[in-house]
């Protein structure tokens, strides 16, 4: 139960091509993604993981000769929520992003150069679009479940709205159908924030001095939209630093400390184009694709688990609450929690006892039915 | 769950409700009236509930549950989309019930009402010889803190579908063990409602 997922690694998928949403193609693409547990030989218990944001395929266990538990380690293993004693799971890199899968760091064949911002914008669709060529090479034909918080939570929509054939169940977490101007202004700010660097260079910085400080002033206004006044106040209070310099404008509170190690530490490992690119994706999804979400839902066949956290004010319950009445009015099952937790929207990273409680009964039922039915939606 | 086991007012609602029918829990608790409504009588259940912890349970029973509050309205079920709508010990805790009740009747083809009879003999003595706010079986809580907002009886009830012009197919009347036949509204501690809309000309 403790061991977790255990020894992993990073496999690689090649696309020849992939058309996007804008019409533009991307020639070669490659989608870095890793799985845990073993396909059963129906193919029926493959569970697709798809990340937030900052997130990668590392979702669970370590890399060799390393100690780097994966983004959602606590929730994949044997025992655990996805229980890879049971379950197949699977989690890659989204496209556009920046931890093996293609995006503006990535070469471009043409010019033999980094794409920058020749990279075409990315939708939230074309990374699902990508993931569903993923599951096909790996000749799964319907996943019991896709499941993800945040901009994860997004790629479930886009998967449930567009290929609900291929699926079982859908559990998306602190989501939305689609972004508000508050949301869309958080983001906007981070990308200011990096393209008022002047390392950023409209782009062009690799291989030169990285646009570090717009980035990591990015990831900070992130982490204080991830957390709540209270979880704050939990961890830091008003507390000083013990080893504060006697200048003006240290970083003297804790929570400055937090704020800049966090942005100075996410600078090691995110490409600040990526950040813009996937941002833009997320401030640009539309799950009902301009019309009301439950007319994109009439006839599925999947059945919902949503989940949202009450102290979350970046992705506030109301939003979850429009999803599951998007179903309810499609006529799809869907289930509906409101964790009373205090952590803000990182809850979904952080409330393991109750996630793990909902989604394990929820899946156990969901893959049973399947093992007595045959087929879903008796 | 066995038959025997199961609440009384549990077993008059099964016997209420039609095999494989489409049925909405209001206030569904740790949903084992769900349970059996599924189990023993086919039906396609879901339900709703405001306590956290009793969404567990019936995720746990592999319920399919909303975690809600029945007074925000139920504007996410088109109407006629259950066969039943129950609303069992549940309506004296709900603030406007009126709106809830109607809201009910319209998502479903009928609708099966259940709670404590404020009237009951025991609670009539508690009041007239003891002066006091009664507590008894289906009214367990003290005056403060009690979860109910309303306290009605039978008679109430039966004046208030006469009243909104609700029909009421079939009225079940329970005291602690047995059905009670004779002055429900002082002898029954619970009664059961099975309604629904009037037609309209």
């Amino acid at each position: 139960m403790n061991k977790g997922a255990g020894a992993v690694h990073a496999e690689y998928f090649n696309l020849d091509a992939l058309t996007l949403e804008s019409g533009e193609r991307l020639g070669s693409v490659t989608l870095a993604y890793e799985t845990y547990g073993r396909l059963n030989a129906e193919k029926s218990n493959a569970v697709l993981v798809l990340h937030a944001l900052s997130g990668d395929a590392h979702a669970a266990g370590v890399h060799e000769g390393k100690n780097n538990p994966g983004w959602w380690d606590a929730m994949i293993g044997p025992g655990r929520a996805f229980d890879t004693d049971k379950y197949f799971i699977i989690c890659s890199n989204v496209l556009g992003g920046c931890k093996g899968s293609t995006g503006p760091a990535s070469i471009n064949p043409q010019t033999g150069k980094p794409y920058a911002l020749d990279f075409p914008l990315i939708t939230i669709n074309d990374m699902v679009n990508a993931q569903k060529r993923l599951i096909d090479h790996l000749g799964i034909e319907k996943l019991l479940a896709v499941v993800g918080g945040s901009m994860g939570g997004m790629q479930v929509l886009s998967w449930l709205t567009r290929y609900a054939e291929r699926l079982r169940s859908a559990i998306p977490i602190a989501t939305a159908i689609k972004h508000t101007p508050q949301q869309i202004a958080f983001n906007e700010v981070g990308r200011q924030a990096i393209m008022a660097d002047p390392h950023w260079n409209s782009g062009n910085y690799y291989g030169g001095p990285l646009p570090s400080k717009g980035l990591a002033v990015a990831r900070m206004i992130g982490h204080i939209t991830y957390m709540s006044d209270i979880s704050m106040a939990e961890k830091f209070a008003r507390h000083k630093k013990s080893n504060v310099e006697p200048l003006k404008f240290t970083a003297d509170f804790e929570v400055e400390g937090y704020l800049r190690y966090r942005g100075d530490n996410f600078v090691k490992r995110f490409d600040a184009n990526s950040y813009l690119y996937i941002t833009k994706a997320i401030d640009n999804f539309d799950a009902s694709g301009g019309r009301p979400l439950h007319e994109a839902l009439e006839g599925i066949e999947a059945k919902a688990l949503v989940i949202a956290f009450k102290s979350d004010w970046l992705y506030p319950t109301y939003q979850s609450k429009e999803i599951v009445k998007a179903c309810k009015l499609a006529g799809i099952e869907a289930t509906y929690c409101e964790i009373n937790s205090t952590y803000g929207h990182d809850a979904f990273l952080l409330e393991v006892e109750e996630e793990t409680h909902l989604i394990s009964h929820f899946l156990k039922k969901v893959f049973y039915e399947y093992e007595v039915t045959g087929s879903y939606g008796t | 769950m066995e038959h025997e086991k199961i609440h009384l007012d549990y077993k008059m609602i099964l016997g209420l409700v039609q095999p494989r029918s489409r049925v909405l829990d209001l206030g569904c608790g740790t949903g084992e009236l769900l349970y059996a409504l599924i189990k023993e009588k086919n039906c396609r259940g879901q339900g709703i509930e405001i306590d956290e912890k009793a969404i567990y349970e019936c995720v746990a029973k592999g319920l399919t549950v909303s975690h809600g509050d029945i007074d925000t309205g139920l504007s996410e079920y088109k109407d006629k989309s259950f066969d039943y709508v129950i609303l069992n010990q549940s309506l004296q805790q709900i603030r406007h019930v009126d709106t809830a009740l109607q809201d009910a009747l319209r998502v479903g083809k009928k609708v099966i009402v259940g709670f404590p009879n404020f009237a009951y003999f025991k609670s009539r003595l508690q009041i007239f010889f003891a002066g006091r706010t009664p507590v008894t079986g289906a009214l367990p809580y003290q005056w403060y803190e009690t979860p109910n907002l309303h306290f009605l009886s039978i008679s109430d009830f039966i004046s208030y579908c006469r009243l909104k012009k609700i029909r009421i197919e079939k009225g079940i009347y329970l005291n602690e063990k047995n059905r009670a036949i004779l002055l429900p509204n002082l002898l029954a501690q619970t009664g059961i409602f099975l309604i629904s809309e009037r037609r309209h000309q």
